[in-house]
């Protein structure tokens, strides 16, 4: 009964609060994979076609935001995502500290990682498209934003789809980190309850179970998701 | 730029490298035997072992190493039979929760890992073994162990970078190692940005340096690829 109440919605439940947090960890993840895909198509882009130095620059980001653990990285962004913040705050006459809000720098920070890896996931697909396919519309006279929209974008995301399903599992296991700078994500809300209650063990076994749920929940949206996206293609290894 | 500011942030922050890497050592060591011991119950034919061997999979790989490692330093000492056990002062240490939930977390990855190498043994190569009278621990040592090793190399190798960039989460639960001492640096300084580009540089000369390790080390297994054309005057 003391277990229902405290994990419960009630007064003195922190349930609502916990499923809170999963909401708010899932948005950080949604927008971290967006800006990732973003900036990941860029780096794919810059890697796969661009010239020496595009494409030195792009090794160098995929290296270096793969390298550097992701803690440090959401302290950059956090920290430095504020200094920038102050001194614009300063240049318009606005004295003392200005902070990134949280979300805005965790989304940014993860985003920024997550792009890392999806550019190498982008361009591992594009890689895979048939090289006749392309001369095929080279030759048939179809110019490169055609080219694009009808032969390359489709071919790329569905190549893409299991790569990109190991990225949002790795995003949303690295958003947890996003609670360091207050957020109250899923891992905080849990710390918090935790701390308050001195119930540590059942609030963090409470955290990971939702979790779980998320990572497995959404690993069976990236399975169908596979599925559907490979529907008209003769199966060499079996469906997904 | 500050010169002598970054010089002597360096040095100390070089001088917290050998508690990275000794996080980083004792978890891939334990983790790696523990790993040993999943993949053996995951491909047993008893159904028990290997649904228990799914499961650890499954909650490892599934939630945040942050959590675990949480759960570890702060949920077991809610517990008085381990708070009065013999094992209380060990686990009382902030290092030694931090190389037990970095340890526990890599076995679920490394397992799978493993797994997909014990896959790429070809069953042809296992059944000439036994054709010739080889069983149990020589036909593991001579034939399967080799095989799968190679193939799971690559792989084991990205999750070892992974367990370096783990390592910095343990500052979270005060072990002063790269990144805890980083972070006491800035708060006697505030010059947040130069104390983690620093900090930054020596996880990416570690990793960089781990990586040609095991590049070389995939080198020196490879040599039945490349013998053909080497040995040609």
């Amino acid at each position: 009964m003391w277990l229902i109440e405290v994990l419960g919605f009630g007064q003195k439940g922190w349930g609502g609060l916990l499923i809170a947090g999963a909401l708010m960890t899932l948005c950080v993840t949604i927008v971290a994979l967006l800006i990732g895909a973003v900036v990941g198509t860029l780096v794919a882009w810059a890697k796969l076609s661009g010239g020496g130095v595009l494409r030195t620059l792009g090794n160098a980001y995929t290296t270096v935001f793969r390298g550097v653990p992701e803690l440090l990285i959401i302290y950059l962004v956090y920290f430095g995502g504020s200094g920038a913040v102050t001194a614009i705050g300063r240049y318009l006459g606005y004295e003392g500290f200005l902070g990134l809000p949280s979300f805005a720098a965790g989304a940014l920070a993860v985003g920024i990682i997550s792009g890392a890896y999806q550019a190498e996931v982008y361009r591992g697909a594009f890689l895979a498209i048939p090289k006749g396919e392309l001369e095929a519309a080279e030759a048939i006279g179809m110019h490169r934003g055609l080219r694009f929209r009808r032969i390359i974008a489709p071919q790329v995301l569905r190549f893409a789809i299991p790569g990109i399903g190991n990225v949002w599992q790795l995003s949303l296991k690295d958003s947890a980190l996003v609670s360091v700078t207050g957020l109250a994500d899923l891992m905080r809300t849990s710390q918090v309850a935790a701390g308050s209650t001195r119930q540590y063990f059942l609030f963090f076994i409470a955290g990971g179970c939702l979790y779980l749920i998320l990572t497995s929940l959404s690993d069976r949206l990236f399975t169908r998701a596979e599925r559907r996206a490979n529907r008209s293609m003769p199966s060499s290894f079996g469906q997904a | 730029m500050d010169f002598a500011f970054i010089f002597q942030t360096m040095k100390t922050l070089l001088a917290a490298v050998p508690m990275t890497l000794g996080l980083f050592f004792l978890s891939v060591s334990f983790g790696g035997l523990l790993a040993l011991l999943i993949v053996w119950m995951r491909v047993a034919k008893n159904p028990i072992l290997s649904n228990f061997a799914k499961g650890y999979i499954f909650v490892f790989r599934g939630s945040p190493l942050l959590i675990q490692m949480f759960l570890v330093f702060y949920g077991l000492g809610q517990f008085g039979f381990i708070r009065y056990s013999f094992l209380w002062p060990f686990l009382r240490e902030p290092f030694v929760c931090a190389v037990l939930s970095l340890a526990l977390c890599t076995a679920g990855y490394s397992a799978e890992i493993f797994r997909g190498g014990l896959r790429a043994v070809p069953a042809r190569e296992i059944e000439a073994a036994r054709s010739i009278g080889m069983s149990g621990f020589l036909l593991v040592r001579r034939i399967i162990g080799p095989i799968a090793f190679r193939h799971a190399l690559p792989a084991y190798s990205t999750e070892i970078v992974m367990m370096v960039k783990s390592t910095a989460l343990a500052s979270l639960v005060t072990v002063w190692e790269v990144t805890g001492v980083a972070q006491r640096l800035i708060s006697q300084t505030y010059r947040t940005m130069e104390v983690f580009l620093c900090a930054a540089v020596i996880y990416l000369v570690l990793n960089f340096l781990i990586l040609q390790a095991m590049a070389l080390l995939e080198y020196r297994l490879s040599h039945h690829r490349r013998a053909a054309v080497s040995r040609l005057p």
